[in-house]
């Protein structure tokens, strides 16, 4: 029995979806239609139900339907944990996104402790090959899932840095005003790093034990130019303060958090995920999720909501089939897209589809049987 | 829409400049003056006139008065060693209502912001530092924002007065008198259980 599920999501004026009204049970979410269609669209829209920038890390502005211009909506009914949750986020004309959660005004960090939101989207396929950025972004997702403080934490301590790297590059030189951000950041960074092993140490854990057809992935943490990695908030504060000298020459910061990369290997075969084959690559990023989904059922007591968009790419027949067993073995509701229907075949009735097709310029929806 | 005369919509902009008016109530605002402008206009042109006249920073701690020193940093009684430092004119005045504290205030104008080019100069932050040496200044309560750049700015002044001997305190956070804990965000909520207290 899934504990966190969308039940119902309207969309409105969201990209190419005019009005989107969904209405799913449990069950995995199926949805095929051409290109262009919309189909990335709404899972664009349910990443919106947790905190940030969703999955494109679009601005409220482009999100807005064009040529109208009027701001989205978001509206989505959901079962977390038992208890049934309304969420709407939405934005107008030249505002911020704003979220309310059962009709209550609230932060969007709050997001985070409802919904509990991890997704894997095609330009995630050179993941392992491109910059540390990424890898950042996708294991600070991973922590959040299972920290939904780590929002906090990190919107804080990137305030503060970039304060401290606007101090750098104007050369200020007044120390008290460095030691009064080094402090904030030094007390978020550890909290960051704190929570980043916490999450790296579920994953192992999780991929332990489990059989999977999936490659379990050995993941570590590296700090740029082989610095330590701290988790003390004094060691960190020192660190900063000692520094500020070479910040000053670089005009930003050169330790802390936003410095640390993910690394991975490919356990069986002790091969960096980096030199393995694209198949075996986007492999290492499903088996992370699923291990993740079934922490979460850990420690959260429910899987989270995944999004996988074009999920299917690069899988051979046996991979595909495995990954859809393994998502109904998770029993949390996967949204999944696709452009035939047939990719979704082995699936049956454990799914529920939804086919979306363009009719000039504005997205339609059919729910199949 | 339809303009009115154009000396009335001079007025309609500016007061639509006014925080918390926005086009469309400022066009209702004046409609009302124009309407009423015997017992509300006039009155009013006279006494924004005087104000506009009189009305000065007090040059000790950036409070609005209409002479060169405040009424409060006038008052003898209000030296008793302790100074409230706060971000906003409309913070001294709001606790102020309040009627409980009885030393003096130290107005910033602001916090600190790196990236809005707002420093410790443009805060008056060296004034209160030569108001706490030369004042007998005993406790400085900082009385900011709990935004990060309020927090940024309180962690700046403790810094400054490390090694001053002067005691530092900040308000409480927490639940609101009369505020319901379901209405509250997290962030309030974990404040309050932080600075919770033995009954
Ligand atoms: N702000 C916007 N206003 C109107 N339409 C938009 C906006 N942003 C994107 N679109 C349109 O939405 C359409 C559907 O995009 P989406 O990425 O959801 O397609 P898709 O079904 O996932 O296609 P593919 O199979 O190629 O990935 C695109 O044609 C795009 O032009
Ligand atoms: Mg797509
Ligand atoms: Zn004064």
């Amino acid at each position: 029995m899934p504990d966190l599920s969308v039940q119902s999501l309207t969309l409105s004026h969201f990209r190419s979806h005019k009005v989107l009204r969904l209405k799913v049970d449990a069950r995995p979410v199926a949805i095929f239609g051409e290109n262009g269609a919309g189909k990335t669209n709404i899972l664009e829209a349910l990443s919106l139900l947790s905190p940030g920038r969703g999955l494109r890390r679009a601005t409220a502005e482009e999100i807005m339907r064009r040529p109208e211009q009027l701001g989205w909506k978001v509206h989505a009914n959901l079962n977390s944990l038992g208890q049934s949750e309304t969420i709407d986020t939405w934005a107008e004309p030249g505002h911020t996104r704003q979220v309310r959660i059962n009709e209550k005004s609230a932060t969007q960090v709050t997001l985070g402790r409802i919904v509990r939101v991890l997704w894997l989207v095609p330009s995630m396929d050179r993941l392992w090959i491109e910059g540390a950025e990424g890898r950042r972004r996708f294991l600070d997702r991973m922590t959040l899932s299972f920290e939904p403080g780590h929002a906090d934490a990190t919107l804080t301590y990137e305030k503060a840095m970039r304060e401290r790297n606007r101090l750098l590059k104007d050369q200020v030189r007044d120390p008290h005003w460095y030691r009064a951000l080094e402090q904030k950041m030094a007390e978020t960074g550890a909290i960051i790093q704190q929570n980043r092993q916490a999450a790296i140490d579920a994953l192992g854990q999780a991929q332990e034990q489990s059989e999977t057809l999936f490659p379990a992935a050995t993941l570590s943490l590296q700090h740029a130019n082989d610095l330590p990695i701290l988790t003390d908030s004094a060691e960190l504060l020192a660190a900063l303060s000692d520094n500020r000298p070479r910040d000053l020459a670089a005009g930003r910061t050169l330790v802390g958090p936003h410095r640390v990369d993910l690394n991975a290997i490919y356990a069986t075969k002790n091969i960096a995920a980096k030199e393995c084959s694209t198949g075996e690559q986007k492999a290492l990023l499903v088996s992370l999720i699923l291990a993740n989904g079934r922490a979460l059922i850990q420690s959260f007591g429910a899987a989270p909501l995944l999004l996988l968009d074009e999920v299917a790419a690069h899988l051979d027949d046996n991979r595909r089939a495995a990954l859809y067993n393994e998502i109904c073995a998770l029993g949390g509701q996967a949204w999944m897209t696709g452009t035939e229907k047939r990719l979704f075949e082995t699936l049956d009735d454990r799914a529920q589809y939804i086919k979306i097709s363009d009719q000039g310029g504005e997205s339609t929806m059919e729910m199949l049987q | 829409m339809t303009q009115a005369p154009r000396d009335i919509e001079v007025l309609i902009d500016l007061m639509a400049k006014l925080p918390g008016l926005g086009p469309r109530s400022a066009r209702r605002a004046v409609l009302h003056l124009v309407k009423k402008r015997g017992a509300l206009l006039s009155p009013m042109a006279d006494a924004m006139q005087t104000v506009a006249a009189t009305a000065r920073e007090c040059v000790e701690c950036g409070n609005i008065g209409t002479a060169d020193t405040c009424a409060i940093c006038s008052d003898p009684k209000r030296a008793n060693g302790e100074i409230c430092v706060v971000e906003d004119v409309a913070d001294l005045w709001a606790m102020e209502r309040a009627q409980v504290f009885q030393g003096r205030y130290h107005v910033l104008g602001g916090t600190l912001s790196a990236l809005d080019a707002v420093g410790p100069d443009e805060l008056r932050i060296p004034k209160l530092m030569s108001r706490i040496a030369s004042d007998g200044i005993s406790e400085v309560i900082l009385a900011l924002n709990a935004t990060i750049d309020g927090q940024t700015t309180v962690h700046y002044i403790a810094d400054q007065l490390e090694n001053s001997g002067v005691r530092m305190t900040s308000l409480a956070q927490g639940v609101p008198i009369g505020g319901e804990l379901d209405y509250l965000d997290d962030g309030t909520i974990s404040a309050a259980l932080k600075a919770r207290k033995s009954l």
